[in-house]
């Protein structure tokens, strides 16, 4: 049977697993009465579901729905002057979720609180450029690397990846590869949908190098004549993609560069 | 309309010629001063800039998305390409993260070192900072004068680590390295001789009619601004905000060192200016406070944590169990517990955070980059609108951006 391969996460996964192993966990230590970030949860009151200290900082967990309130709160009372980082965590695969976080920093107490919200696949999330502008750039690449939308927004557009690119490429099912309109993305812009047949899967790439070119490239070590065949009677082994539904690449395809 | 899919230029809704007596210009991502691959796109009024929008993601490479897929170890030589100006504080701010997560702490030694090193890296990217800042308003002899001292620098960083620009020369949990002989004279050496050629760079720029004209009242943001557009670093601390990481959330020996945070309440890209240089005095009086610590300390340069960090080479070849469990943490890679952080480093640009999630696999579940310069082009869009066409270059200097942690 062949080995299955999850489809909803396809990162690298561990190849040797303990299934007797049971990861430990940072520790998470109680908010004590009388320090800074007592403070902070009280002020909050039953805005924060939870709260607990891990490594230095207070993580505090909220409804994600109430998100511009309290962060509205933690500037405005707590003195959280500065949105340091903004991203989230896709759990979809888990969870059907995305986890997203809001670091904030307060200079005068040198204290750090991290916000952590939930939210399901197709949700959106209120925006907090009103309070931080730091937030533009970075709810600007939440959206582009994960697809979250992100409401009252000035300007909600992708800002890494191209305008017209299709898919998120920090979600865990999308391959550290690509896809395959990641694949063909030059080829569909600069010539045209109708162009892949004509270059073919094996030119797309200007940066790959046949192993038997004598042509382009020197051998050194163990120099041979210009032109030589070297192949040494092996025959050339084609890229294969797997079929999609629209185009057989491998069946249309033409070898560019024949080897006698 | 041109057609998006031949092969001609092409620019997303862009008109360049406006009916109000406005242009819309690209500014890169092919402009020398642009500090690497910036599109910015301004709209002018005559010489007045009314609108920018930065454009980023030309040097994008998916740094994040290669961290889940390698183990922790495997990722450091890959945060050298962030902010490749200043290597070792993108190795350190990973491993210090990574340390953090662990619950693990590098010997003396290697802290020692390791400040050694940031504070070298340090004087290298403001060292480049006012070679290209100067270059860019027209300062050219600077350009020459700084990266001589830059290559002295430089070769310091090669004789350790034998690399010029991409140094991987922090571990997880240490240093591979020890200091090569005579190293710590050719330091001494070369801090002796730093200040000499700051107090040259001033001596041309500080009180240059020129320099003052094109940069005072150049770039201003005020320090709520620059709280609220996530300004960090110089750029902070330019605004009249006291606030270092070094001093604020010490890491590895700057708690013991005596050192003075400059502050300028001049907001402007002057004051910044002056801070750069000042910080450079300061990064000589830290090495300066080093070098006597280093022969107190044990020889040990990596942490002892057998579940996490490879055992010294000489116990790996003389101890069977060392080598077996030298084997399973290079080829399974370390397991560190659940759970996640943030930590934050004090990197020439400004605070360099890595928050890594892990869920006690050998892969990162989520590796999230803070990098200084993204929240920096960022506030572009603002402080752009309303200065001339002149200062653009003067205020993307200003800034200090690098789009290797731009772009990431």
């Amino acid at each position: 049977m062949r080995k299955y391969t999850p489809k909803d996460n396809v990162q690298a996964k561990a190849y040797y697993t303990d299934r007797f192993w049971v990861a430990p966990r940072v520790p998470r230590e109680e908010v004590e009465e009388g320090t800074h970030f007592a403070e902070v949860v009280a002020a909050l009151g039953s805005l924060a579901k939870e709260a607990h200290i891990e490594i230095g900082q207070l993580v505090i967990h909220i409804n994600a729905g109430e998100n511009f309130q309290v962060i509205k709160m933690l500037k405005e009372q707590c003195g959280y002057a500065q949105c340091s980082e903004q991203s989230a965590v896709d759990y979809l695969a888990k969870e059907g979720e995305f986890e997203l976080f809001y670091q904030l920093l307060n200079v005068h107490e040198a204290k750090r609180v991290r916000v952590v919200c939930r939210i399901k696949k197709d949700e959106a999330i209120e925006s907090i450029v009103p309070l931080f502008k730091s937030a533009n750039f970075a709810e600007r690449e939440m959206f582009d690397m994960f697809g979250i939308r992100v409401n009252n927004h000035p300007f909600l557009k992708r800002i890494i990846m191209p305008d017209d690119w299709e898919g998120h490429p920090l979600l865990k099912t999308y391959p550290l590869q690509g896809d395959e309109f990641a694949s063909w993305y030059e080829v569909d812009k600069i010539f045209g949908k109708e162009y892949r047949d004509i270059i073919g899967p094996e030119n797309r790439d200007p940066a790959r190098i046949d192993r038997y070119d004598t042509k382009r490239f020197s051998r050194i070590g163990y120099e041979v004549p210009f032109g030589a065949d070297i192949s040494g009677g092996e025959t050339e082994q084609p890229i294969e993609y797997s079929e999609t539904f629209m185009v057989n690449y491998n069946k249309s395809s033409k070898q560019l560069d024949e080897r006698k | 309309m041109q057609q998006p899919n031949k092969l001609t230029p092409f620019f997303e809704n862009l008109n360049f010629e406006r009916e109000n007596n406005t242009m819309v210009i690209n500014f890169g991502p092919q402009h020398p001063s642009a500090h690497g691959q910036l599109r910015l796109v301004l709209e002018l009024d005559g010489e007045l800039v009314t609108k920018a929008y930065p454009d980023i993601g030309y040097l994008h490479r998916g740094i994040e998305k290669m961290a889940e897929n390698m183990m922790y170890n495997e990722f450091l030589p890959t945060t050298d390409r962030l902010d490749y100006i200043a290597s070792t504080s993108n190795n350190y701010a990973y491993a210090h993260a990574v340390e953090k997560l662990l619950g693990i702490e590098a010997p003396r030694r290697a802290q020692v070192i390791r400040t050694m090193l940031l504070e070298i890296n340090r004087i290298i990217s403001h060292l480049f900072f006012l070679a290209t800042h100067a270059l860019d308003v027209g300062a050219m002899s600077v350009f020459l004068y700084a990266f001589r001292e830059r290559e002295f620098a430089m070769d310091l960083m090669e004789d350790y680590c034998g690399a010029r620009l991409t140094h991987s020369a922090v571990r997880i949990g240490g240093v591979p390295l020890d200091l090569p002989a005579g190293w710590i004279e050719k330091l001494a050496a070369y801090i002796e001789k730093l200040p000499e050629a700051v107090k040259m760079y001033e001596d041309l720029l500080t009180e240059n009619r020129i320099w003052k004209m094109r940069l005072e009242n150049v770039g201003v943001i005020s320090g709520e601004e620059a709280l609220n557009w996530g300004c960090t670093g110089v750029m902070l601390r330019g605004s009249g905000i006291k606030y270092d990481i070094r001093k604020e959330e010490p890491y590895e020996l700057y708690s013991e060192l005596d050192f003075n945070i400059p502050v300028s309440d001049r907001c402007d890209s002057y004051g910044r200016y002056r801070l750069y240089m000042e910080e450079m005095k300061e990064s000589v009086k830290i090495l300066k406070q080093l070098i006597p610590m280093y022969p107190e300390t044990e020889p040990q340069l990596m942490a002892h944590a057998p579940q996490y960090i490879s055992a010294p080479k000489e116990e790996i070849m003389t101890q069977n169990y060392a080598l077996m469990q030298h084997f399973v943490l290079v080829a399974q890679g370390m397991r560190p517990p659940k759970g996640e952080v943030y930590a934050p480093t004090e990197s020439p640009k400004g605070e360099l955070g890595f928050y890594i999630k892990s869920e006690g696999e050998p892969y990162a579940y989520r590796l999230k980059c803070r990098a200084p310069s993204f929240f920096h082009t960022g506030l572009l869009q603002e402080i752009l609108v309303g200065t001339y066409i002149a200062d653009v270059v003067t205020i993307i200097g200003t800034t200090n951006i690098v789009f290797g942690e731009v772009d990431r």
